[in-house]
């Protein structure tokens, strides 16, 4: 409650954070996303770390703000939530349980990221996504690029259905 | 980033410098909205820009943090005048058709690649961060303009004229992706730069390449290079740009998006 003092420990405040949920994929939260990068108390304040995915993404400051208004409706009453670019996103900070959930929406989940060091060979080759519908392996690239910017485009040439892929980064 | 002992002036010339390309090229990538050949391609464009976009606002927040004089980063990109911008002329040349688009997209994207590679061990945790960031961005940038110059070049007669036009158009905007100063010489030896000599001949050899793939003829090398822009010189097509995208800024500068 507002004006109280409220007071949580870690567990309770990584279960709270879990309660936002990401504004552009409903199905996942961003505890699961792997955007909330840690949780500590300094001097009686709590800080929350969070990490963009894609440095354009326009759903960042949804999600910061929904971080904000989470903690605010507990009763938190100090706090603050920090942008912290010193650790890189990557899709492999998703779970596997969000990488399943991603699935049963319909979005291909990400595959796990390869040592990109190569990259100048492997930007000629494509790569195979199997389809969340039929799990085909017939499938094709449409646009690296889709509906956000974590999403690229293919098409299944076996169940005849357009899906998204969670871009692998 | 630690601002002790630290060359403000040159550091925050260094982002700007970073920041100012990213913001025009992502403008004038954001002219394509609506307008993209194809559904997939407008939506490619226009998550392209948005990528460039975030790109300078958090170089510009970044800068603006070492500045400390509590500017934001929309003090940067809307409240500067055209010889305060030190981007490449080569990303404020206007749109021109799509193959035009798209040489530059990748002729840029293809620097920036091994630009930041060269970054990726910066010494500054944020600033290392930040850039490795953008770094898995931009490698999507380069696979998709890279794949549409060989599409094109390799296409039909039209395309291919039309993509061998652009590049030869725009070469000589590219000698100055090399200019170094001694902006660069503080962060190198900062252990936060990147010689960028130090990666021309494999950016020479990836574009080498690239247009022979895609059956084009490469221009030049030597021909007349234009330079100057990393020093406030830049072509009439900034100032047009600026004025259209700094407008509405301008003419409410205490508005806020809430």
């Amino acid at each position: 409650m507002p004006g109280s003092s409220v007071t949580y420990n870690e567990d309770q405040l990584w279960t709270m954070l879990s309660e936002v949920i990401d504004p552009e994929i409903p199905v996942l939260n961003v505890v699961e996303m792997g955007i909330v990068r840690g949780v500590s108390f300094e001097g009686g304040k709590v800080i929350v770390r969070i990490t963009p995915t894609y440095s354009g993404c326009p759903a960042m400051n949804a999600i910061e703000k929904a971080v904000n208004d989470k903690l605010e409706q507990k009763g938190l009453q100090h706090y603050e939530v920090v942008t912290d670019y010193a650790e890189v996103w990557t899709t492999d900070w998703m779970t596997d349980r969000a990488k399943l959930k991603l699935k049963d929406y319909g979005i291909a989940p990400p595959e796990k990221t390869s040592d990109d060091d190569d990259f100048l060979s492997s930007m000629k080759k494509t790569k195979i996504i199997p389809c969340p519908f039929c799990d085909s392996l017939e499938t094709e690239l449409q646009s690296e690029f889709g509906s956000t910017a974590c999403k690229s485009q293919y098409f299944c040439n076996s169940c005849h259905q357009p899906f998204e892929h969670f871009k692998c980064i | 980033m630690s601002l002790q002992n630290m060359n403000k002036e040159h550091y925050i010339a260094y982002l700007l410098r970073l920041a100012d390309d990213r913001l025009i090229l992502g403008q004038r990538l954001s002219e394509w909205c609506g307008h993209g050949p194809e559904l997939e391609e407008d939506l490619a464009l226009a998550n392209m820009a948005l990528d460039m976009i975030g790109h300078a606002s958090a170089l510009y927040g970044m800068a603006a943090e070492i500045e400390g004089q509590g500017h934001d980063e929309d003090h940067f990109a809307y409240f500067r005048d055209d010889a305060d911008f030190t981007n490449l002329q080569l990303v404020e040349l206007p749109r021109g058709d799509f193959a035009f688009t798209m040489a530059r997209m990748f002729l840029f994207s293809s620097f920036s690649y091994f630009q930041y590679e060269g970054l990726k061990n910066a010494a500054d945790e944020q600033l290392r961060g930040l850039l490795n960031k953008h770094l898995k961005e931009i490698k999507y940038h380069l696979r998709h303009s890279r794949d549409w110059v060989l599409r094109l070049g390799d296409g039909t007669e039209e395309s291919h004229h039309k993509i061998q036009e652009a590049f030869d158009e725009i070469w000589m905007y590219t000698g100055e992706l090399f200019y170094m100063d001694d902006v660069d010489q503080t962060l190198i030896n900062d252990g936060n730069g990147v010689a960028l000599d130090s990666f021309y001949n494999e950016w020479k050899k990836l574009v080498t390449e690239t247009l022979e793939e895609a059956t084009l003829t490469v221009p030049d090398w030597d021909q007349f290079m234009i330079s100057g822009s990393r020093l406030g010189s830049h072509t009439e097509h900034l100032g047009h740009i600026l004025a259209q995208m700094q407008f509405l800024r301008r003419s409410h500068p205490e508005a806020e998006w809430k």
